[in-house]
Parts: C-alpha cells; structure tokens; sequence
C-alpha cells in the first residue's frame, strides 16, 4: 500500500523543480487526465480493455482468426452435422455442418457494430436532450421529461419485438435491431443528462460564466456539457454490453439478426434444439456474448470509479 | 470590435449630466410559496466614473439582489421586477432585449463574486477560462488570448503566471482564485465593476491585497466600482460614498468620512458600535438587538423599529422616507437629528 500512487500529496505547489521536469513528474491535475492516470494502474481496465481490442481486431478482419469462410456454403457438409471437435474445426460442426469457429469469428461483428452504434445514438439523442431539459427548465423540460416516462413505461423486449415485427419488410438488416434498441434505451441516457446538467447548474460558476458575459448556447456547450458529461459516458459503457445481449435475445427470439447473417444468439437459436446432444455450438457463441458483455460492463466501472472518486 | 446588434447600446464617450450607472427606485419581488417576498423596496443610488460606492448590509438586506438585477442574472420567474430603472450611460438595462444585456454583461459591467472557487470551472484550466473571454467576446486566435491571459494574470499579481497558467482552479490558493477571478472580469475593460463580497472567503491579510489589487486597478482604468460587503471594515480605505441597506431599502447614504464619525440611522450606529475596538478591551460587545427583518412578514411603519433604540411611537405606523440632510447624506430615520446628536431617546 506504501506505493499506492494515489496516496500522499499532490506535487502542484511550486517546488524548486524547473517547470517542465515538474509537469511531467506531477500527477495530472485535469479530470479526465486524472481519470486516466488512475485507470492506467487499475487490472480491470487492463483486462478489459485487452479484450475489447481484440473484439474489435476480430470484427474488422476476421480473417486473421480463421481462414473458413462461413459465408460461403461449400464449407459446410451437412453429411457432418454436430459432429465435435477436430483437426481442422476446433470448435466442432453445427447442425448444418458449418464450422462453429468460423461462424463465432465472424459474428463478432454485428454485436459490436450494433453495440457501438446504439450507445452512440441514444447517447447523442438522450444527452442533447437532456442538457436541453436540465439548462432550460421549465416547459421544456416538463414535455421532454413526460415523453421520456412514456418510454420507460413500454417493456422492451416486447417494445423491441413490436418494432423489429413492423420494420421488417423494410430490408433494413441489423439496423433494424439498432433502431430498436436506440428508441426504448435513450431515456436512460436523459435522465441521467438532465441530472448531471441540474446539479451543474445550480453551481455558482454558471451564474459567474453568465455575469461575464457569456450566452445562453455557451453556457450549455461551455460550461454545463463538459461538467456533466462524465455520468453519461460511464453509463453508455456499460450499456454497451447490455445493447450486445439486447441484440443476442432479439436474435434468439427471431427477430433481431437474419440468417444468412451471423449472429451469436441467432447461433445459441439454431443450437438449441439439439443441445443435449451437441452442446458445442451453444457454448461457444454464449461464451463469447458473456465475454463481450463483461468486457464493456468491466470498463464502464472502471471508468466509473475512476471518475468519481466518491464511490470508490 | 463589439458585435452588431439591433438594440440601442449605449455608446462610450461623454457622460454629461448623466451618471455612469443609476439605479432608480428598484423594487424586486420574489414569488414564494409562502408568498411575495419583497427583497429590494425602491433602492435608488448611483455611480460615477472612478468612483467607488460601497453598499454594506447584512444578510437578506437586499444588497445583492440588487446586483444581481444590475447585472441581469436573476433567475426570472421567481424574481420580478415590478417597478424601477437602471439606466447605464442613460439606457434603461431592464427595457433592453436579452441579446443586448448579454452585450452589455462582461463588457460593460462585470462582476466578481463571493466564492471564487465554486466561480471557477473545475473542468478548465485558469488559462482557458480567461483567454475564453477574448476568444468569444474579442475574437482573437488561441494563442493571442493565452499571451492576453498570462498578461492578466501577471496584472493580477499571480506570481510565475506563465507556468501557472496551465494549473486548474482547485490547484490554486483562496487569495490566487480571487485574483483569477478578477482578472476574468476586468479582461474586456469593464466600465463598472460589482464586486460582491469579493473578500468574505479569505483570510483577513489576503482581504487587505484584494482590496488594494482592487483599488489599484480601478485608479488605472477609471471604472466605477460598486464594493458589496456586510463588513466596515473593508470599505473604508477604498470607498468614496457608502449606502447602507436595511429591509430591502437604502437607509443612509453618506460619504465614508461622514458616516464613520457621525452616523444619521440607528441601525448604522449600531453596526459601528458592534466592531470590536483595541481602547474598548474589557468591555462587553455591542450587539444590535432582535433579528434582521422577515422579509415575508415586514414590520409596520420603519423597517428597523422593533430593534431600534431611537423609537418613538410614529416609528411603528409611519414608514421614514429618506430625509435629505445635505447635498450628500440622507438618512431614513424620522429621528435622524437626535441620532447625529447621541442623544438617545
């Protein structure tokens, strides 16, 4: 514990030390600076941050991890369906005879691609409205705050169904599953805007920032945005991973992902009738989803804790 | 460089008879749950060019509403204004659009606040917090505004500026925050400077610099300065007048020298005499007695009567107006006589 570089003082007095050498040895004094400084020494940010490199390495180019097509059909022999693991198919065959390796490789991609552009919508439409609500108040922010409490009212895995089941003959793809998702999930991102963005604005800086001149935009881009942004990041981190096994049970249920796309709960879907038999090709598309999610939810608490020290 | 705008600005130049800053007959009301509360009852006072006005009062006398009103920073509804002026260069600021009272805040009249640390943007840097100022409002490039804000910052006596400039607020002292703070509002030049209750959070030889920094920068530039504070003590070396508030309203105005030696309002006796005195050592302190007024449920007649030693039995049904005694004092106190005289009741 004696190490701990937290503990002990902060060197920002003005110690004999020339100014650059004590800027690179102090620790930093900024709140995102301070975050990273603080996250760099944490295993669990480590760990999952290793793990979601090589998700991403894995969905841009799968082809470094496998060189089975699964898209392409002369690969699967359904002479060999279920059959387990061998020399050349680690992960055994499903019941079609494709390679469950391959097809775990390649349906990385939409669970994160769906993942991360969720978070990005809902994290944008819930935070702009959110810090529109919380800085002006009033009408505003009674309308938005009612038409969000209408959206946390729908249950979603039946909001997502009725969704993806109207949208369907649209040809959408996985967008479909994206917009789903993004219209019932952006009411958590608002809220949690909104309150940040009250707490900031009743802070005596935002009153100075106002004395001195500054507008009304300026105000909430300037002064409020940056002091409440630290809330919304955490939570759509680990909403991410929450988005991942969102788009794996729409999937499931037969609505989210459409063969001859691949998807992990569309893979658990298939498997499922046969599972006593063949386990395999359940497992290892549940291990991977479970891996994925923890790996997002592990970096949202320690992006969390490193932000807010209080909870700690 | 100021932006365009639709609305009638008051120019710079020539003041005529006009004062700098006037502010007349003010009244501002609070909606409440538990009522109307009236927090400023017709405050009028006015200001000069390098001229400093201090308004003392305790807490809850209104002194800082009416800041807050000249500055234009009062959250509308609850607060209202249902009656008064103030004119700057003999503009009313209350009958001008909101763009042009945000052209007019920071540029015009600035303000320095109580508790420069919670005043500050934790997220930024000191440096961008002050080059923000003419970046948005002067347009300059990145790099001009940080030489602007290390050149401030040297202004304001921040000792190594250039290295500090880079530091965030809660890396620097109370007295060093202050400082940043002023140096942030007087960047664009102000010509009216509200400075409220700039020392109340420091300590009491850190009091004593702000003030000076204060008082010097004001020499320099001509400003006119309105000093808010509930201390007497500050206001004495660097303010020309002062205008004690009571309940809301101004209950003496007088200029330092006078009200020092010969107070005309009770209450402003008794404030005096409640300062502790080296040559009174021993002696039991003196306090002014009761409480301050509720503002929900005022007082009949004079504001300050439950507690004023003078009271006569009109006190209680007859509201004073503010009896002129000369060309520069006032008192609102039906026994204004008596009290200059000391003879009590």
């Amino acid at each position: 514990m004696s190490n701990d570089p937290q503990v002990g003082p902060v060197q920002t007095v003005t110690a004999p030390t020339p100014p650059g050498k004590l800027k690179k040895e102090a620790k930093p004094a900024s709140l995102w600076g301070d975050a990273f400084y603080d996250l760099r020494r944490r295993p669990m940010f480590i760990v999952s941050c290793v793990l979601i490199a090589i998700l991403l390495v894995m969905s841009f180019w799968p082809s470094l991890f496998t060189s089975i097509n699964p898209f392409d059909a002369k690969t699967c022999e359904l002479a060999t369906a279920r059959q387990g693991p061998s020399a050349g198919h680690i992960f055994g065959r499903d019941s079609l005879g494709c390679d469950v390796y391959a097809r775990t490789i390649f349906g990385a991609r939409n669970s994160i691609v769906i993942g991360v552009s969720t978070t990005i919508i809902t994290a944008i439409v819930g935070g702009l409205l959110g810090l529109l609500a919380g800085a002006r108040g009033g009408a505003v922010d009674t309308v938005t705050s009612r038409v969000t409490e209408v959206f946390f009212a729908i249950p979603w895995i039946l909001g997502a169904l009725l969704i993806s089941a109207t949208f369907r003959d649209a040809n959408l793809g996985i967008w479909i599953v994206v917009i789903a998702l993004a219209v019932l999930a952006w009411p958590m991102t608002f809220r949690i805007m909104r309150a940040a963005v009250i707490t900031a604005r009743s802070q005596d800086f935002v009153v100075a920032a106002r004395a001195l001149g500054a507008s009304q935009s300026r105000v909430m881009f300037g002064h409020l945005l940056p002091n409440a942004v630290a809330p919304v990041i955490v939570i759509a981190t680990i909403n991410l991973g929450g988005f991942i096994s969102a788009e794996a049970a729409l999937s499931f249920l037969g609505v989210g992902v459409q063969s001859p796309d691949i998807s992990w709960g569309l893979m658990i879907a298939d498997a499922r009738n046969r599972f006593l038999e063949a386990p395999l090709p359940l497992v290892f598309p549940a291990v991977f989803l479970s891996i994925t999610v923890l790996a997002f939810i592990m970096l949202g608490d320690a992006v969390r804790d490193a932000l807010d020290p209080k909870l700690r | 460089m100021r932006k365009a705008s639709t609305d009638v600005l008051p120019a710079e130049g020539g003041l005529g008879d006009e004062p700098l800053l006037a502010v007349e007959n003010l009244h501002v009301e609070f909606a409440t749950r538990a009522g109307v509360v009236r927090a400023v009852n017709g405050v009028s006072y006015s200001l000069g060019p390098g001229e400093t006005l201090a308004v003392l009062g305790e807490s809850g006398s209104g002194k800082s509403v009416t800041a807050q009103a000249i500055m234009g920073i009062l959250d509308m509804p609850p607060a209202r204004i249902p009656k008064g002026e103030i004119r700057f260069r003999g503009t009313d600021l209350l009958k001008l659009s909101d763009e042009a009272r945000t052209q007019v805040r920071g540029q015009r009249i600035a303000m320095v606040f109580q508790d420069a640390l919670s005043s500050l943007n934790p997220v930024f840097t000191v440096g961008w917090q002050i080059s923000e100022m003419f970046r948005v409002h002067r347009g300059m490039s990145k790099r001009d505004a940080y030489n602007k804000a290390v050149e401030l910052m040297d202004k304001v006596r921040i000792p190594a500026a250039r290295q500090r400039v880079n530091d965030y607020p809660h890396q620097f002292s109370g007295g060093m925050r202050q400082r940043i703070m002023i140096a942030m509002s007087i960047a664009l030049d102000p010509e009216v400077l509200i400075a409220d209750e700039p020392t109340t959070a420091l300590d009491v030889t850190v009091q004593a610099q702000i003030m000076e920094l204060l008082a010097e920068l004001q020499r320099e530039s001509n400003m006119g300065m309105i000093l808010i504070t509930h201390d007497l003590g500050v206001v004495a070396d660097v303010a020309d007048k002062i205008a004690v508030m009571y309940g809301g309203r101004i209950v003496e105005n007088a200029s330092v020298h006078d009200i020092y030696k010969t107070p005309a309002h009770p209450y402003t006796k008794g404030l005096l005499e409640s300062i502790p005195r080296v040559d009174l050592k021993g002696q039991e302190l003196y306090a002014i007695k009761g409480l301050p007024p509720n503002l929900l449920d005022m007082p009949t007649g004079c504001a300050f009567h439950p507690r004023c030693p003078y009271r006569q039995d009109n006190c209680v049904t007859d509201n004073p107006p503010l009896y002129e005694i000369s060309g520069t004092r006032s008192s609102a106190c039906h026994y204004w006589r008596e009290v200059l005289d000391g003879d009590q009741g």
